[in-house]
């Protein structure tokens, strides 16, 4: 690991301090033992983002194997239950390994305690406990593929799931475990949140990435138990043969739809809430603004929460539901696209008369707004029922979930990951190269998922291994795209990697925030703080200055400054 | 082609007021369809004005705003404003308000067949849809006269399905153990393309049908022709048309390929080597045996999941299918 450098640490105040050379939580415990028995959130943390970023990298394997694929309608490399597999096994992948967890366990473990200039999370023996869940759970998804893999589709959707003939069983538990994980998380989080806020932050100045991080842990807590049970029921059928979803012993198929959404929809929030969070502190730093709205972007996150456990059936109107069921849940799903709306203008709003800084971090925020803003407007048409019938199942419903997910979480994930990389590994990164890799991911991303609307509103449904030729351009360029889209990946893991050795050395506060975090050294020590800072308002930007002699911002006493 | 006739056929294709499709839409076939499409436009063009406003505002301020040499610091400016964001909340819920009970009538219409509605069955299976006449034709497709309203009554043999057909806008899930219902109402002659969009398994992509809708007087012309092909045509010959459009070719090929289940190029009386071990010679009965009861004796080397036709093929049916295989491996 980084360890011994030279470093900055010449006279210069403690809240400028690169700790690489000192003692700090990366060097705190020494061997592999230290780190597989930490009890440190932050080691948790870049635990959990080494996990997730392989699971990312085999997740988007597997895609650019499907998108290869698709680049004929008839074969092209490879048969149709190996493509089956593929596009289940991408799915699986990135939403129960990578996504769900991505922004709250690998960033959020980072960041929580730190923002409330507290020593750990309230619980930091669940904390590691939840990450060996995961693992246990990845291990058992991986095993999965090696003993026989599923080919349902990430839905797990009854009565093909209870008749298929592969290991369903064992991918299920998996995610019945890693659920565990999430849950665990979640509880951690609103306890942490709760209590361990410091004198003089009460809610309304806390940083609203923990806002973000509250909204996400309620669902966690309250809607994961679902998806355990719903997945317990799944394995019940299979092996006892008790009919609960399959119509052939006497259960309901439909039945497994709603139970699966309950869980799956609000999960769907459970990835963009925290990066809505991540995008407020982006916003605002890199605009040198206060945030603007503050109170509205903080309800709208606890609205998101609550109304995303009623709007579930809005994926099930062509399956047969009273047309009752669809008009209230077509409804419901209107109302959970207004505090999506406000958090946008709010945004964009932070930025009118700023000094707006077009680091890499603020590409990504900048991305977000694009790419959210389509995925988000693309919603309206899947809200609407008569709209949503022609298009359901179709490559417009992949493209609309990509823009939400990887549009909106990933970017915002990548985004949070540059703007805390500095915090988390004492080094810079290259700052041409971070922006080179932003511009080659949305190029790349918008050509490959934005083809998929056409395609899909002219009919090309989704989950095809053979399709008509008429979809074929669309298609390969689709697959164009997602091939530019890896290119950019790779620049960003080389860089990366590679600031981890050659960086320069990060002050504590490389983009003049004003969240907590940034007021310890980079990387910070083992118990975060010296003395708890000040708690103040977390987006008052303006007695932090840039200190060319310090290499980075430092805090001026408001006197100074007037 | 004059410049106007260009302009306005442009115009048509994005305002997606033409019904031989636009570029998002497919063609418009069926009654239901431009309702949809207007909708769909409608919601195009509004998501395209605030996704307008929102990247030319953040444009605008990334321009003007930056920070750059001379412009140090940001300026003052209120760090929120009430009225300001009650509108952006108000104003968005007025316009969702407007979609969602447009999307809902349009929805109900689609939902609605009218009283007079011709009934097709529709059956669902891996990998392969089969439609049922009221006087009990079963064809791989779906004939239809134009201009008539149809409804279907779908169900599904095995897993879920999903009954979609872009041209006419209507999809619905094809469910187990239940009935699922749509209707459409056809506005043009020609062939529409059916798709199972709910993935069912292996050959997904291939469960294909066509709608083939006639001009008046064409549909009665093709049912009295169908309906009685078997006693017209010579029975091998309508065993060869029975093996496709009942489904048996999904999964048995006649070209030695070996598929979900055992080719049957050349089989009738040759003997086949079972999974329980024994020989037995594929003559009329052990044919007759493996359509009414597959899991009698299943060929070695594959697996028990043919569904049993029971009540679902006629004697002289089975007949002409067992002709069929007799013919093909002289």
């Amino acid at each position: 690991m980084v360890t011994n450098d030279s470093t900055v640490g010449h006279g210069t105040p403690a809240a400028v301090e690169n700790a690489l050379g000192a003692d700090n939580y990366l060097n705190h415990g020494r061997g592999l033992g230290s780190w597989f028995t930490t009890l440190d959130h932050k080691r948790i943390g870049v635990m959990y983002l080494v996990s997730i970023l392989a699971s990312f990298l085999l997740g988007g394997v597997f895609a650019l194997l499907v998108r290869t694929e698709l680049l004929t309608s008839q074969k092209t490399i490879m048969d149709a239950d190996t493509y089956n597999q593929l596009f289940t096994l991408h799915g699986a992948v990135m939403i129960f390994l990578f996504i769900i967890p991505g922004i709250p366990a690998a960033l959020g473990n980072f960041v929580l305690p730190l923002m409330l200039g507290a020593k750990d999370v309230a619980f930091p023996r669940l904390n590691l406990a939840s990450y060996y869940f995961w693992i246990a759970g990845a291990v058992l998804a991986l095993l999965s593929i090696v003993v026989g893999a599923v080919d349902t589709g990430w839905t797990f959707y009854t009565p093909y799931s209870t008749s298929a003939n592969s290991s369903v069983t064992m991918i299920t538990f998996a995610v019945f475990i890693l659920g565990f994980s999430s849950i665990f998380t979640g509880l951690n989080f609103i306890v942490t949140i709760h209590k361990l806020r410091p004198a003089g932050m009460g809610w309304f100045r806390m940083p609203l990435f923990l806002w973000g991080l509250y909204g996400t842990a309620i669902i966690q807590v309250l809607a994961t138990p679902v998806l355990g049970i719903t997945l317990l029921l799944l394995i019940v059928e299979r092996a006892l043969g008790v009919g609960i979803f399959d119509p052939a012993l006497g259960g309901d198929p439909v039945l497994y739809q709603h139970f699966f959404w309950f869980y799956s929809h609000p999960a769907v929030y459970i990835m963009i809430l925290p990066a809505m969070g991540v995008i407020s502190e982006l916003v605002s730093t890199f605009s040198r603004k206060h945030i603007f709205g503050y109170r509205f972007i903080a309800y709208s996150s606890i609205a998101i929460a609550a109304i995303s456990f009623l709007v579930w059936g809005h994926h099930m109107f062509t399956s047969g539901q009273s047309n009752l069921m669809s008009m209230i849940f077509s409804f419901l799903t209107f109302l959970v696209a207004i505090p999506s709306a406000i958090k946008v203008f709010n945004w964009i709003a932070t930025m009118y008369k700023g000094a707006i800084v077009l680091a890499t971090p603020m590409l990504y925020a900048l991305s977000f707004l694009f790419l959210f803003g389509i995925g988000g407007l693309t919603g309206l048409f899947l809200g609407a029922l008569a709209v949503d019938v022609h298009l359901h199942d179709t490559y417009f419903i992949v493209a609309h979930f990509h823009y939400v997910m990887f549009g909106g979480t990933v970017i915002a994930f990548l985004g949070g990951l540059h703007y805390w990389w500095p915090k988390m590994t004492g080094r810079m990164y290259s700052e041409r190269w971070g922006r080179i890799a932003a511009l080659l991911v949305f190029v790349g991303f918008n050509v490959t998922f934005f083809t998929q609307f056409v395609m899909g509103a002219q009919g090309m449904p989704r989950r095809y291994y053979n399709y008509l030729p008429q979809y074929q351009a669309y298609h390969q360029l689709s697959t164009l795209g997602s091939y530019l889209m890896a290119i950019g990946f790779v620049v960003i893991a080389v860089y990366l990697l590679q600031s981890l050795f050659r960086g320069a050395p990060a002050p504590a506060n490389p983009w003049g925030s004003a969240t907590m975090e940034w007021q310890t050294s980079s990387p910070p020590p083992a118990h975060n703080f010296d003395a708890t800072p000040p708690a103040g308002d977390p987006y008052d930007l303006e007695p932090w200055r840039w200190d060319a002699e310090a290499g980075g911002y430092v805090r001026r006493a408001p006197a100074a400054s007037a | 082609m004059s410049v106007i006739e260009r302009v306005v056929g442009l115009t048509g294709r994005l305002l997606g007021t033409q019904s031989d499709g636009s570029f998002w839409m497919p063609v418009q076939a069926s009654t239901g369809a431009p309702g949809v499409d207007r909708l769909f436009h409608f919601l195009f063009w509004l998501s395209l004005a605030f996704f307008a406003l929102i990247v030319g505002l953040t444009v605008l301020f990334i321009v003007r705003y930056r920070r750059r040499a001379g412009r140090d610091e940001p300026e003052a400016s209120p760090s929120h404003n009430t009225a300001l964001e009650l509108t952006w909340t108000i104003v968005p819920l007025l316009l969702v308000f407007v979609i969602f009970a447009w999307g809902f009538k349009v929805f109900l219409d689609l939902n609605t067949p009218p009283a007079n509605s011709f009934e097709v069955l529709v059956t669902g299976q891996k990998w392969k849809w089969l439609f049922t006449y009221p006087n009990g034709h079963v064809d791989e497709n779906l004939h239809v006269p134009i201009d008539r309203p149809i409804r279907l009554v779908m169900t599904s043999e095995d897993v879920i399905h999903s009954f979609f057909v872009p041209d006419f806008r209507i999809k619905r899930d094809v469910v187990p153990g239940r009935y699922a219902k749509a209707w459409f109402q056809a506005t043009r002659t020609g062939e529409f393309q059916v798709y199972c969009a709910e993935y069912c398994g292996t050959s997904h992509s291939d469960m294909l049908a066509k709608v083939i809708v006639y001009e008046p007087g064409g549909f009665e012309r093709w049912m009295a022709e169908a309906a009685d092909f078997l006693t017209k045509l010579p029975p091998a010959e309508a065993g060869a048309r029975l093996f496709t459009s009942r489904g048996c070719a999904q999964c048995h090929s006649m070209s030695g390929v070996g598929g979900i289940g055992p080719t049957l190029k050349g089989v009738f009386g040759h003997p086949v080597q079972l999974a329980a071990g024994a020989n037995v010679v594929a003559d009329e009965d052990y044919i007759r045996e493996s359509i009414l009861e597959p899991q009698a004796k299943v060929v070695a080397g594959f697996q028990p999941v043919m569904p049993t036709y029971k009540g679902r093929l006629k004697d002289a049916e089975i007949t002409a299918l067992i002709e069929y295989l007799k013919k093909s491996s002289e």
